[in-house]
């Protein structure tokens, strides 16, 4: 098997750490358990990370980056804003499904423990490549009149706190139905709330 | 020694005008000077040899014909419509300056009948204006009013035989290359997104609360100060972005935003770079750019 390149071997490093943290939370999962669960020294991971904080750092950023460029393809193909909507639902709840510890990071360690995201990580630093998508979605909705023009933390807040509220849920074994299966009445929810009227 | 060069003949022409220019022109503090190199043929206000009567007599040749104001073609002035008049002095001169807004794209004045007044060369943007085919001379010095040295520099560039750079709307690079934003003591605002909540403060950026057009305006006034101390930014009042062809215009005070975000990006700046750095930036809490600079109460 030929050799990983430094790059490729932190991002092998990030999908077990976050597995970890997101089953785990930040301060239950040690450096030497993910050395551990990687099969590397500990003295060798912090060769890639020098600290737990960077590590969870960089986590963000890797899943902020993945949501931005999900986001970014579908705020540039031809389809309606309600189209759009549907499309950020379904891969919102597309991720959850399939790399469930994303999203579980996002919302059980970034936004559970933002102290420690305090330093590195003010504000909206590490999720811009996720918010900025955002607001290109919203501003584009509200120049195309299919939108109500609003303060766009109002308009965030019901679109991310929506699909963060059913992942969530979903997470704690409440939901009757897969998911999935609510994707579409949930877009035709967002669309209703948020449309221009 | 060598003897005095010949003083520039300068005629000044007004077409629908409020005498903005022409005002903005005798605060000059350097006028003094000025008159030293130049010799009105005619002018409004100034002493001159002519009167408006002898120029539509017998047509002078000059070395700068200025015109202030909007044009529209049966205006007149002694008599003599605007579109005989304009064209007959301007055939006649060496250089032809578009002072202000109005003579340049129609400006205040055409709101009131946007079909039949323009610039003398620029219609708003479109370059449909009576002097078009002798654009080559004409050197358009737009604001409203246009700032007293943009006349001087231009006036000192013909007097020495200098070539003067112009944009594609005629305007000397030298003084509209920049933006008014360029030079703005509120920079650091605007980076950090501390926006003014109101007119007349030191403090705090003013495009997005008050509607400053700065970013998307070009000229000089942040750089060539306002009787040598001042300009609209430094003094707590947005730029409305007169020096552009778009002016006025709708909704002075305010900035187009959808959800927040400016309908228009500043100039050269790609949206999505814009977005990224300015929700960033926002979330930043700076206790210096957020206190008042001079407390009154301390
Ligand atoms: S006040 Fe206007 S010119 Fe000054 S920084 Fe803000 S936007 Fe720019
Ligand atoms: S600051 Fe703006 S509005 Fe004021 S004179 Fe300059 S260009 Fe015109």
């Amino acid at each position: 098997m030929a050799r990983l390149s430094k790059e490729e071997r932190k991002v092998s490093i990030m999908t077990k750490a976050l597995e970890l943290f997101s089953k785990e939370g930040f301060y239950q999962t040690t450096m030497p358990a993910i050395a551990e669960k990687i099969g590397m020294s500990v003295g060798n991971l912090y060769n890639y990370f020098t600290s737990k904080e960077m590590l969870a750092k960089d986590l963000i950023l890797y899943i902020a980056n993945i949501l931005g460029e999900e986001i970014r393809r579908i705020n540039e193909s031809p389809m309606s804003t309600q189209e759009k909507i549907e499309a950020i639902v379904h891969m919102y709840f597309k991720i959850a499904k399939d790399r469930p510890e994303t999203i579980e990071y996002f919302l059980r360690v970034y936004l559970s423990n933002r102290e420690v995201f305090q330093n590195s990580c003010e504000g909206m630093i590490c999720v811009s490549a996720f918010v900025t998508e955002m607001m290109i979605f919203f501003e584009e909705g509200v120049r195309s009149g299919d939108l109500r023009d609003q303060d766009f933390f109002s308009a965030f807040g019901l679109f991310m706190g929506y699909l963060g509220g059913m992942v969530f849920i979903n997470g704690e074994n409440i939901l009757p139905k897969p998911l999935e299966s609510y994707e579409h009445t949930i877009a035709e929810n967002i669309y209703y709330a948020l449309k221009s009227r | 020694m060598p003897s005095n060069p010949a003083k520039l003949k300068v005629i000044w022409l007004q077409g629908i005008t409020c005498n903005g220019n022409t005002h903005s022109f005798l605060n000059d503090p350097a006028l003094g000077t000025l008159l030293e190199t130049i010799e009105f043929i005619h002018h409004p206000l100034l002493p001159c040899q002519k009167t408006l009567k002898d120029l539509v007599k017998k047509v002078p040749k000059s070395d700068v014909l200025i015109f202030e104001g909007a044009y529209s073609a049966p205006f007149e002035r002694a008599g003599v419509e605007m579109r005989t008049l304009l064209p007959a002095l301007a055939h006649k001169a060496k250089h032809i300056i578009s002072m202000g807004s109005c003579a340049s794209f129609g400006g205040i004045f055409k709101e009131n009948d946007p079909e039949h007044i323009s610039g003398i060369v620029f219609d708003k943007e479109n370059g449909s204006g009576p002097l078009k085919a002798m654009q080559e001379k004409v050197i358009t010095l737009s604001g409203c009013p246009a700032h007293p040295k943009w006349l001087s520099f231009v006036i000192d560039m013909i007097s020495a035989g200098r070539e003067i750079l112009v944009d594609e709307f005629r305007r000397p690079k030298e003084l509209y290359a920049y933006l008014v934003h360029n030079g703005c003591l509120r920079n650091e605002y605007f980076e950090w997104k501390v926006d003014s909540e109101r007119f007349g403060t030191k403090e705090g950026c003013l495009f997005y609360a008050q509607g400053c057009q700065g970013p998307y305006t070009h000229g000089s006034c942040n750089k060539i100060l306002w009787n040598d101390v001042s300009s609209k930014t430094r003094s707590g009042t947005p730029c409305v972005g007169c020096t552009e062809p778009a002016f006025p215009k709708r909704d002075l005070f305010t900035t187009k935003t959808y959800m927040s975000i400016p309908s228009e990006m500043p100039l050269g700046i790609p949206k999505r770079s814009y977005l990224a750095l300015a929700g960033a930036a926002k979330s930043f809490h700076i206790k210096r750019l957020e206190e008042r600079l001079i407390d009154d109460h301390a």
